[in-house]
Formats: C-alpha cells, sequence, structure tokens
C-alpha cells in the first residue's frame, strides 16, 4: 500500500525505513486490539454467562406442580357434631382429608412405610390449602371437590425433570415406587403445573414448595422506605448546604474529603455501626427495617449528596446572578431557581442509591435480618427480612427446590433492579439540560 | 397511639400552624390591602408558625423513639423479683428477650412462669403509658411553641429571614450527619475493640498465627482454644483480592481502552452499559453465582487433572468477585485515559505512532498514576466485599497461599461471628470490632491514598 | 445579599454584549468580511506551482454539517516554506490538520477531494497513515512534550519507526535533532530530566526536534509561535529558515510580520475558501484580493 511513496528517489529516506518496519508493527497493533476485544468479549461473556445461569437455573419456580385429587370433605372428620364453629374446624385433622383421596387411588399401597412415602407426595402445606377452602366457604363440607393440591418440593423437582431417574437410587431423592406413582399420576393427567401465585405472597417457609418471597419483598418495601425517606432530604439538604452555602474552608474540606471516603467504607462496617448504636445503645429492636433502613440510609447518604452536588454544580451561576439581581435572597434563589433545576439529576442519584440500598446484603445480617421469619411484616418495626438477605438464606439451603427458588427470587430482584436503573436512565435522558 | 398516626396528626397540626400563621399576619396590617406593609410574604409568617409547630416536638419523638426500648427496659428489670435481677447479664439479657416475645405475642423458648407472664404484662403496659404520655407530650409541645410563635407576628417580624436561619440550620445539620456517621463509626468499632483488647492483647490479634475464636463456656469444653492471630484472615484476604485483581485490572484496563480508542460508536454505545451491569448486581448474587455454580465447576475441572480443590476454592471466590470490580476498574481507567489531554496523542500520532503504539507508550505512562489510583480503589473494594466471601470461601483459617485450598477473610469472621446468637461480653463477639476496626483502617487509608492520587493526577492536566 | 451590586448587572450585560458582536448582531464595519465567498469561488493567484511535493484538488472539509473548507486548490513546494494566513476560524488550521490526515482524530470530521503526496492520494482508502506521518511531520500549537525526559521525547519516533540499530545510533539521532532545533547546547547535561520542566520556548523547540528525529519530508507547523514570547519566537522563525534547506514546510500563523519573515509562499484564507495565494512578497506588497487586502491593512481580522 505504500509502495508509490517509496517510488523513484534513490536517497536513504528514513520512510524507507519505517515502511520496513510496518509489518511487525502492525502484527503487534492487530495483538494489542484482538487482546482488547477478548476482553470486552470475555466481560460480555460474564454477563451472560451469569444471567443465563440464573435464568436456566430459576425459571421453572416460576410454575408450581400440583396434584389434582377428588377431595371428599368428610363432615365426620371436620365437624363430627355438625357446630360449624370455626374454632372446631380450624382444629379438625385435614391431613386425613387430603390423604384420602391418595388412598382411592393407590389402594394396592400398604404397609406403613409406603403409605407413609405415598403421603409424602402431597406438601404439608395441602391440608391448610384445604382448611382455608373450609373457612372460606362452610358450605364445603359434606360435598366431593376436585382440588389442585400443592405437591411436595421432591415431586414438584421430579415433575420438572430436576431429578435424573437414571441416577442409582441411593443418588435421588425419590425412589423408584414414587416415581411410578407420579407417573401414574402423570398418565392420568392428574399432574399440573400451574403459575405460582404462592412464590409472590408467601413468607419464608420451610417447605421450598410452600416458601415465598411475600414477606421478603414487604421487608425491602419497609426497609427502602424508611431510607428514602430520611436519605433523600437529607442528602439533598446536605448537598444544598456544601454546594451552595458553605464557605470554602478547612471544615468544609474536611466534610467533604469524608464524604468521599464514606462512599468506599465497606458496607459491612456500617452493619457493624448499626449494631452497636442503634441496636446495643439505642436499644432499637433487632431485625426491624426500621434499623435496616436507618443503616442504609447512613449507607446511601454519600451515594446522594455527591450526585446531587453535581447536579447543583451543573445549574449555571447565570441563572442565580439573574435571580439575586431582581431581589431573591439567596436562600430564595436555591429553592426557587436552583433546585427546580437540579431536581432531576438529584432524583437519579436517588434511584440509584435506592437500587444500591434495594441490593445490600451484608450490614443487614449485622443487625439481624437474617431471622426466619414466616409472616409477612405490616410495619417497619416488624422483624422481617429483606429479598437479597432472603437469597442469602435459601442460598445456604442443601433441597434442590431451594436452589430453584434461590434464582427466581434473584430474578426478582435483579428485575427490580433493571426497573430503577431504567428509570434513572429515561429520567437522565429526559431531562438533561445542556447549557 | 402509633407513632405513624402521631407523625401523621404532627403534620397536620403543622398545615394548621401555617395557616393561622398567615392569616394572623395579613390580619395584623388589616388584611391583603395591608400586606405590602409586613415585613415580608404572609406565607413566611405561616412556615414559621409551622416550624415551631413541628421541629421541637418532632425532636422530641425522634429522641422518643430512640430511647425508649432502653428506657422500658430497665424500668421491666426494676420490676423483676431481686433473685432474677441479680442474674448475670447474658442470662438476664435471655430472660428479657423472652418477655419481650412474650408481650407481642410471638414464640417464647422457653416455658412461662407467673414472672415472666407478669413482667410481660408490666411491659405493655409501660409501652401502653409511654405511647399515651409521648402522644400528649409531642402534641402539647407542639401546639405550645406554635401558639408563642403565633403570638409574636406582627408587621415588623422579619420572618423571612427567621424562617431563613431555620432552614440553613436545618441545611448545617443535615451535612453533619456524614461526620457524625464517621464518628459514629470509629466510636463503634473503636470501643468495643478497646473491650476486645483487654482480654487479648494485641500483638497477639496483629501477629497470631492461629485463628480458632471459639471460646469456652464452661471450663471441660472441648475444641474451645479461643485463639485470636489476625494473620490467617489477612493472608485468606489478600490472596482472594489479588485473584480479584488478577482479573479485573487486566480485563477492565483492556476494555477500557478497546472500547474507547478501537471500538465502533455501535458497539461501544452497547457494550459497556452492559458491563455497567456488572456493577449493578447486587453481590449477593454473584456469591450465589461463585457457591452454587463457579466452585463446584472448577473443583469438576481440577479433579478431572488430578488435583485436589476445595469446594469453597479460594479461587471460585476470587474468580467471582474479579467478575464483580471489572466495571469499576474499566470505568475508572475510562476516566483517566480520557483526562490525558489530546494533544499528547496528537504528537504521537504525528510522529506516525501507531494506536497501540500511542496507547501503550504515550497514554498509559501517562495514566499511571490515575490507574494506579483506580486500582487502589478497586483492592479496598475487593478488601471490604463480604457476601461473595461469606457465601463461597471457607470458615477455616487456613495459611496457604494455595489458591485452590479453603480460606477465610476477615469480612467472613465479621459475618460469622456476629449473626446468630451472640453473648456480648465474650471475646469472641468483641472480636468482630477489632476485624471491623482494621477493615475500617485499612480500607480508609488505602482510599485516601487513592482519593489523593487521582486527585493529584487530574490536577496535572487541568 | 438582597440588593444587587451594580457592577454585577454591568458585568453581566457587558458579557452578553460581547457574545452577540460575535454570533448574530452585524457590526457594520465588519459586515462584508462575515459574509462567506460563492462556493464556485476562484481562487487568485497561482495556486500550482512547478516542484509541488504535495498537491491538493477540490479539497472539501466538513465538521458533522458544517462545510469547514471549500473547494481549496493549493500546492506546496519543495524546500520552500508556504505559510498561511487569515481571520480566526478561517480554517487554515484545519486545511493544515488535513495534509497528515491528523482529522482522523475527530470522529465528525470528514474530507473530500484529492491531496497527493508524491503522486500519491493520501486519502485513498488504502493507504496506510502511519508512514504517511512519519513523512508529514506535525508541530502543534501548543508545546506537547510527552511527559517522559527530553532524551525519551526525541528517541520516541525514531524508536516506534526503528529507525536507530543501536544505542548509539539513537544518541546520535538525538543530538542530531536537538543541535537542529538549536536546544542541544542549552540541554545537553540534563537529557534525562522530564521534558515539561523546559520554558515554553524551549518546549517548543523539543517538539520540533522530536519531529525532525523521524526525518519526515513535509513539516506542518499549526501556529508554533503563538505560546511563545518575542525573544523564544525569534528562535524558532530562525530554525524554520534553516529547516528550509532541507525540509518542506507548511506554516499556519496568525503574525503577518512572522509569515512575511518566514516565508516564500503565502496563501490566504476567508471563512473556509482559499482567497489569493502567491510569492509571499506579491502578497504582501500588491495583494490582488480586495479580502486580502483589508486583512494585510488590517481593516479587520
Amino acid at each position: 500500500m505504500t509502495e508509490t511513496t517509496q517510488a523513484n528517489n534513490n536517497r536513504g529516506r528514513s520512510i524507507d525505513i519505517v515502511n520496513a518496519s510496518l509489518k511487525r508493527r502492525y502484527a503487534r497493533e492487530r495483538r494489542f486490539r484482538y487482546l482488547g476485544l477478548s476482553a470486552v468479549i470475555l466481560g460480555l461473556l460474564f454477563v451472560g454467562t451469569l444471567f443465563v445461569d440464573i435464568i436456566s437455573k430459576g425459571y421453572s419456580a416460576f410454575v408450581q406442580t400440583h396434584i389434582v385429587l377428588d377431595v371428599y370433605f368428610d363432615p365426620e372428620v371436620i365437624d363430627p357434631d355438625g357446630t360449624a364453629d370455626p374454632a372446631v374446624i380450624a382444629r379438625a385433622d385435614f391431613r386425613q382429608i387430603a390423604r384420602q383421596p391418595l388412598r382411592e387411588l393407590f389402594p394396592e399401597v400398604s404397609g406403613r412405610r409406603d403409605k407413609r412415602a405415598l403421603y409424602k407426595i402431597l406438601s404439608s402445606g395441602a391440608p391448610y390449602q384445604l382448611l382455608d377452602m373450609v373457612q372460606a366457604d362452610p358450605s364445603l363440607i359434606g360435598t366431593r371437590q376436585t382440588v389442585e393440591l400443592i405437591a411436595d418440593d421432591d415431586i414438584d423437582m421430579l415433575a420438572k425433570g430436576h431429578i435424573d431417574r437414571t441416577a442409582p437410587p441411593a443418588d435421588r431423592r425419590v425412589n423408584d415406587k414414587v416415581i411410578g406413582w407420579v407417573d401414574k399420576l402423570e398418565s392420568q393427567g392428574l399432574i399440573r403445573k400451574n403459575f405460582n401465585t404462592a412464590f409472590f405472597t408467601n413468607g419464608d417457609s420451610r417447605e421450598p414448595e410452600l416458601a415465598g418471597i411475600g414477606g421478603a419483598v414487604a421487608g425491602s418495601f419497609y426497609t427502602l422506605l424508611v431510607t428514602l425517606s430520611l436519605s433523600f432530604p437529607i442528602g439533598v439538604a446536605a448537598a444544598i448546604y456544601l454546594e451552595e452555602f458553605a464557605p470554602k474552608n478547612r471544615w468544609t474540606d474536611i466534610i467533604e474529603v469524608n464524604i468521599n471516603n464514606l462512599a468506599a467504607v465497606p458496607s459491612i462496617v456500617f452493619g457493624l455501626l448499626g449494631l452497636a448504636m442503634f441496636i446495643n445503645l439505642f436499644g432499637l429492636p433487632r431485625s426491624a427495617p426500621l434499623v435496616g433502613g436507618l443503616v442504609l440510609t447512613l449507607m446511601t447518604l454519600p451515594t446522594i449528596i455527591i450526585a446531587s452536588r453535581a447536579a447543583l454544580k451543573s445549574v449555571p451561576p447565570s441563572i442565580r446572578e439573574a435571580a439575586l439581581g431582581v431581589g431573591a435572597s439567596r436562600m430564595q434563589t436555591v429553592f426557587h431557581h436552583v433546585l427546580p433545576l437540579a431536581m432531576p439529576g438529584m432524583l437519579t442519584g436517588t434511584i440509584i442509591g435506592m437500587a444500591q440500598a434495594l441490593g445490600e446484603t451484608a450490614p443487614l445480617l449485622m443487625i439481624g435480618m437474617v431471622a426466619f421469619i414466616v409472616d409477612v411484616p405490616g410495619g417497619p418495626l416488624d422483624p422481617s427480612t429483606v429479598l437479597p438477605v432472603q437469597v442469602f438464606l435459601w442460598a445456604d439451603s442443601p433441597e434442590r427446590a431451594f436452589v430453584e427458588r434461590t434464582s427466581a427470587a434473584i430474578m426478582v430482584l435483579l428485575a427490580f433492579l433493571v426497573a430503577m436503573n431504567a428509570i434513572a436512565v429515561i429520567m437522565r435522558r429526559r431531562f438533561e439540560r445542556r447549557w | 397511639m402509633q407513632l405513624s398516626v402521631l407523625v401523621f396528626v404532627l403534620l397536620g397540626v403543622m398545615a394548621l400552624a401555617y395557616h393561622l400563621g398567615r392569616r394572623r399576619s395579613l390580619a395584623t396590617v388589616g388584611g391583603r390591602v395591608g400586606a405590602r406593609s409586613l415585613h415580608s410574604l404572609p406565607s413566611y409568617y405561616g412556615f414559621y408558625t409551622a416550624l415551631w409547630a413541628g421541629l421541637p416536638a418532632l425532636l422530641i419523638a425522634g429522641l422518643w423513639v430512640f430511647f425508649e426500648g432502653s428506657i422500658i427496659n430497665s424500668m421491666v428489670v426494676q420490676g423483676l423479683p431481686s433473685e432474677l435481677r441479680e442474674l448475670p447479664p447474658a442470662q438476664l439479657g435471655l430472660l428479657m428477650n423472652d418477655v419481650n416475645n412474650l408481650a407481642s405475642g410471638n414464640i417464647v423458648s422457653g416455658e412461662v412462669d407467673a414472672t415472666m407472664q407478669r413482667a410481660a404484662d408490666h411491659l405493655n403496659e409501660l409501652r401502653s403509658i409511654g405511647s399515651t404520655a409521648l402522644a400528649i407530650a409531642v402534641l402539647s409541645i407542639a401546639l405550645g411553641t406554635a401558639s408563642l410563635a403565633w403570638r409574636a407576628i406582627g408587621p415588623k417580624m422579619r420572618a423571612r429571614n427567621r424562617v431563613e436561619v431555620i432552614v440553613s440550620s436545618l441545611l448545617v445539620v443535615s451535612s453533619l450527619i456524614a461526620i457524625l456517621t464517621t464518628v459514629g463509626i470509629v466510636l463503634s468499632v473503636l470501643f468495643e475493640s478497646f473491650r476486645f483488647f483487654q482480654k487479648v492483647p494485641v500483638t497477639d490479634f496483629l501477629f497470631g498465627l492461629e485463628w480458632s475464636p471459639q471460646v469456652a463456656l464452661r471450663a471441660d469444653q472441648v475444641g474451645a482454644s479461643g485463639a485470636f492471630g489476625a494473620i490467617p484472615l489477612f493472608a485468606g484476604t489478600l490472596l482472594i483480592s489479588f485473584i480479584a485483581l488478577l482479573v479485573a485490572v487486566p480485563v477492565g484496563l483492556m476494555s477500557a481502552i478497546y472500547l474507547a480508542d478501537y471500538a465502533g460508536p455501535k458497539l461501544r454505545s452497547n457494550a459497556k452499559p452492559v458491563l455497567e451491569v456488572l456493577a449493578g448486581v447486587p453481590t449477593v448474587v454473584y456469591g450465589f453465582f461463585a457457591a452454587l455454580t463457579l466452585a463446584p465447576a472448577i473443583r469438576g475441572v481440577g479433579e478431572s487433572v488430578g488435583l485436589s480443590v476445595s469446594s469453597e476454592s479460594a479461587l471460585a471466590a476470587g474468580l467471582v468477585m474479579g467478575i464483580m470490580i471489572i466495571p469499576f476498574v474499566s470505568s475508572l481507567s475510562d476516566d483517566v485515559i480520557n483526562a490525558v489531554p489530546q494533544s499528547l496523542r496528537d504528537a504521537a500520532y504525528a510522529l506516525g505512532a501507531t494506536r497501540s503504539e500511542t496507547i501503550r507508550q504515550v497514554v498509559l505512562p501517562a495514566a499511571l498514576p490515575g490507574i494506579m489510583g483506580g486500582i487502589l480503589l478497586a483492592a479496598s473494594r475487593a478488601i471490604g466485599e463480604t457476601m461473595i466471601v461469606v457465601m463461597a470461601a471457607g470458615l477455616s483459617a487456613n495459611l496457604t497461599a494455595n489458591p485452590l485450598d479453603s480460606v477465610t477473610t476477615v469480612t467472613v469472621q465479621i459475618v460469622t461471628l456476629l449473626v446468630g446468637d451472640q453473648e456480648f461480653d465474650s471475646a469472641k463477639t468483641l472480636a468482630a470490632f477489632a476485624l471491623g476496626l482494621l477493615l475500617f483502617v485499612v480500607t480508609l487509608g488505602l482510599n485516601i491514598v487513592a482519593l489523593h492520587i487521582v486527585r493529584k493526577y487530574r490536577e496535572q492536566y487541568e | 445579599m438582597d440588593g444587587l451590586p451594580s457592577e454585577e448587572e454591568q458585568e453581566m450585560t457587558t458579557e452578553t454584549a460581547t457574545v452577540d458582536v460575535d454570533v448574530t448582531v452585524p457590526d457594520p464595519q465588519t459586515a462584508s468580511h462575515s459574509k462567506e465567498l460563492d462556493s464556485n469561488f476562484q481562487t487568485v493567484g497561482e495556486v500550482r506551482v512547478a516542484n509541488a511535493r504535495m498537491t491538493c484538488t477540490d479539497v472539501n472539509v466538513y465538521y458533522g454539517d458544517k462545510h469547514a473548507i471549500k473547494h481549496c486548490n493549493l500546492d506546496i513546494g519543495e524546500n520552500q516554506v508556504i505559510a498561511m494566513i487569515g481571520p480566526s476560524g478561517c480554517g487554515k488550521s484545519t486545511f493544515l490538520r488535513c495534509l497528515n490526515r491528523m482529522n482522523d482524530t475527530i470522529d465528525i470530521c470528514r474530507v473530500t477531494g484529492e491531496i497527493k503526496l508524491d503522486q500519491q492520494d493520501i486519502y485513498d482508502k488504502r493507504l496506510d497513515v502511519v508512514p504517511l506521518r512519519a513523512q508529514v511531520g506535525m508541530v502543534f500549537q501548543k508545546p506537547n512534550p510527552f511527559p517522559k525526559s527530553i532524551y525519551d521525547n526525541i528517541a520516541y519516533g525514531p524508536r516506534i519507526h526503528g529507525l536507530a540499530s543501536s544505542r548509539a545510533e539513537l544518541d546520535e539521532i538525538v543530538e542530531r535533532s536537538l543541535s537542529k532545533a538549536g536546544l542541544w547546547n542549552e540541554v545537553k547535561d540534563r537529557l534525562d530530566q522530564p521534558g515539561n520542566g523546559l520554558s515554553g520556548g524551549q518546549q517548543q523547540r523539543l517538539c520540533i526536534a522530536r519531529t525532525i528525529a523521524v526525518e519526515p519530508e513535509v513539516i506542518l507547523m499549526d501556529e508554533p509561535c503563538s505560546a511563545l514570547d518575542p525573544i523564544a519566537t525569534a528562535k524558532v522563525e530562525e530554525l524554520i529558515d534553516e529547516l528550509r534547506q532541507n525540509y518542506t514546510i507548511a506554516i499556519v500563523t496568525h503574525s503577518m510580520q512572522q509569515a512575511a519573515r518566514v516565508s516564500q509562499r503565502t496563501a490566504y484564507f476567508h471563512l473556509g475558501s482559499l482567497v489569493e495565494v502567491g510569492e509571499t512578497t506579491q502578497v504582501f506588497t500588491n495583494p490582488q484580493h480586495k479580502l486580502t487586502e483589508d486583512y494585510i491593512t488590517g481593516r479587520f481580522g
């Protein structure tokens, strides 16, 4: 490509030496380029692997295996005296009701061990399902109903194909007999996979098929509510002071350096602070979203302050001069003119801070939000857990069904985060102003 | 009265105070027509009254929320029979825990006896008295301060200036919270660490080679030596962080360079946000990925070539942590590389340097301090990272440099020592705070140095 | 803080006023000078020379939608200095940067037309910019030494191009380049000190030395003296005059005196158009075009 430049010139030109070196240099250029490209591809590959791994493990948790059974709500068992008293009904042995149709379907099963194994294909939550039905509608007593009862997690896994049927029996959680029963049910069309609403409404449970993220989502909601209602006003106020009013002296320098450093302090240290101060010193309740929210407030404040200051900085001085020029006080200038213009940037920073807080786990472990809590919390003082901590708790559980649920919980968590970040990006695009 | 209801009532009082204050200011000058003779706009008189109505009352309510627990607790303890009051603090704590659970209708661990039931009733009674008293106190303070402010309103009162003074002091207080947080962190870890170092000498902690924090509760307990030598933890932390940086620095730096200097606009605008997704993924997700996907995979590969790999290998935790900090390194490098003035690149291009020659020999050397600062920040991030190591690294404090072995880290130990049941005087719990202090000091040091380098670097090209 | 200081008001109004003059409100005196020339305007004077080293034919440059250089034809003769003059923003620097494709580093910049170096179109898609820039070196407006030692600054070009096969040879190139740039005696004892430590004039001569170390055949200089004091400027001008023996030089300058002193030919640019080209003495003593005359006599610019 450079032949012509060498043409018709006989004296020793340095360009000839340059041309001679080109091949080697371009080889190096190419190597460097490929190195960079492979770094980018590697990074993208990591993202892809992470998401594919989580989704492939978790998508099946959004359906739940049910067993369709013809249940006879036997008045003899539920309410032998016909009192219709809710207290009597609540004490009734619904396990028997749930087991009866199985006995009818598999009359050949005998022996205590086999029978127990047969009953175990239903979840331990199935009787409560029936109880709820009767409590909602007492007229069901004495009738026969076709009911979809929740299957046990092992049956769920088997039906979803997560259990390797060819593995030696000792290595799998269901034996051949159970597989035979399930296959029979399946062939009669009695195994049904429905959308798993319970996963979104239930609290935590030891039984994977009953465990849901409802409690954790509510806990996350209250925690973020506390965080947002504290960190946004405080962060914006601090930013306004530092950017608009503070004299530039040693003291404000210290505050500034301090904020920058706080932004990089490991989150677990904030957990230690929360434990020592809020719980041990002030005696606030453990495991409460209030304390979680306080700790996360302290953690997200630097993020919000830094973003808010940047937003204030980007408002041009001419706006301030214009307001001061018509006789507004500095406070009026800031609150009437500067703040509204900086608000989109501040809100974007706040949303990003909230997204950070939503994904945070470590400091909440310190203040006891790792407790096993079955109830869905009803307020910021009820003991509760949050979504990422729920992920942490489930990730520790050995059951295969919990792996699926953990991944599904992660998917929900990521969906929230993606939504929050998308809102932040849209706001930035929509309201970004170039001065 | 519920606290939230109280807050809403208080907000109502503030709204009312605003309205009354505004009305009074107009009334003193004979209605709207006289508004010009007021010093400030009528609404400032309203704000003034409302702020006086709300702030003192909110302050009281806030203080009460913070101290209610400890005050009521100590009153209940006072009400206990003397033989229970004399119990050692740990047992008393357990007892009070049960009383608390009983009072709020939760499941109680032990058996409920009459004393406990009485204590729980006492607790509930105190709580209801407390909240009623709080409601009365808060509302009367609100009304009292509001009426004082209301009476002071007159045409000469400089309401705007007063409101602005109040608001600006609120602004100052908000900016002080950042300082208070740091002070709080330092005090809480320092105080508990101090107590720890009274039980375990500092030198044993810093230079000891053995870590096994189980303290014997009874003299005859086995396997509880209680050694607090933190060296294995440092070594484990450094090993994992080193592996992480080994992944993150080359990948992050090279992808930043490639996206900045080589990639077409389409690849750049698509790949950058995708890589940044890695920064937004919660660490617990990485932990799950490391523990359930990568660690078994590494183990499988290792065993297929005949290596013995621990199921909680440092390699898995380090690799995943490296993936986590890739976007951190790449966005910092991107900033730093972009700060290198175009004139330097022009100079190199004008001499006939190829792109990679310009980058390697001109841009990178010029950006080196900034990149070093970024790497230090990334290192501080890796050292303080918790969830990945809690889920994917081990608990056993091995002193090893083999990445296939299981090691433990400072953060893992803090979590293990503080999660679950804890007694607040044992060296075991206090050790967590000593580790926290260490972690804080090290990361703070790294951050200060790194931020200083980066700032110096920026000034150089401004 | 409630009242407004009158100074502040004053400052604001004057500031807006100056901006207006530049952008919208045409000053009656410069009205004719702020109008762009027709696109079919023909350059006055002889654009071609007998011993042309570079030949530009119908060169157009666009920055996004902005047409920055319009239909420009110009030859750059061997072993002579051509000066490019004109008011700010007239496109002379843009044109200069086309000559070794430095505009490639600006994403939105697009160049059409033909620029030939020794009969080879440098905008040919297959042409490699690396040897092109080794052949056509450039010195920039602001001295931009690498943050390395003086020695490494000079040695950088020879190193990447492999011009020296031994350390001794490299030393020789460094000494020769620095001597040619008239800097050797000033820096020979501190070659290992950073290049940014030199004074402005020394830095610029260092940059010139760095350029000639690669032994280019054409040197482009973009206002090389605008950041220098008169004494340093005089030294650089002397240097340019000496370099003319061996190199072809194109220099953009704001100073007409400088153009008159160092160049043999002068090209006058006006708002993206090449208005007039000719022998320097002729352009300065007897300009043919009205715009050139107005500029040279100082009516605007």
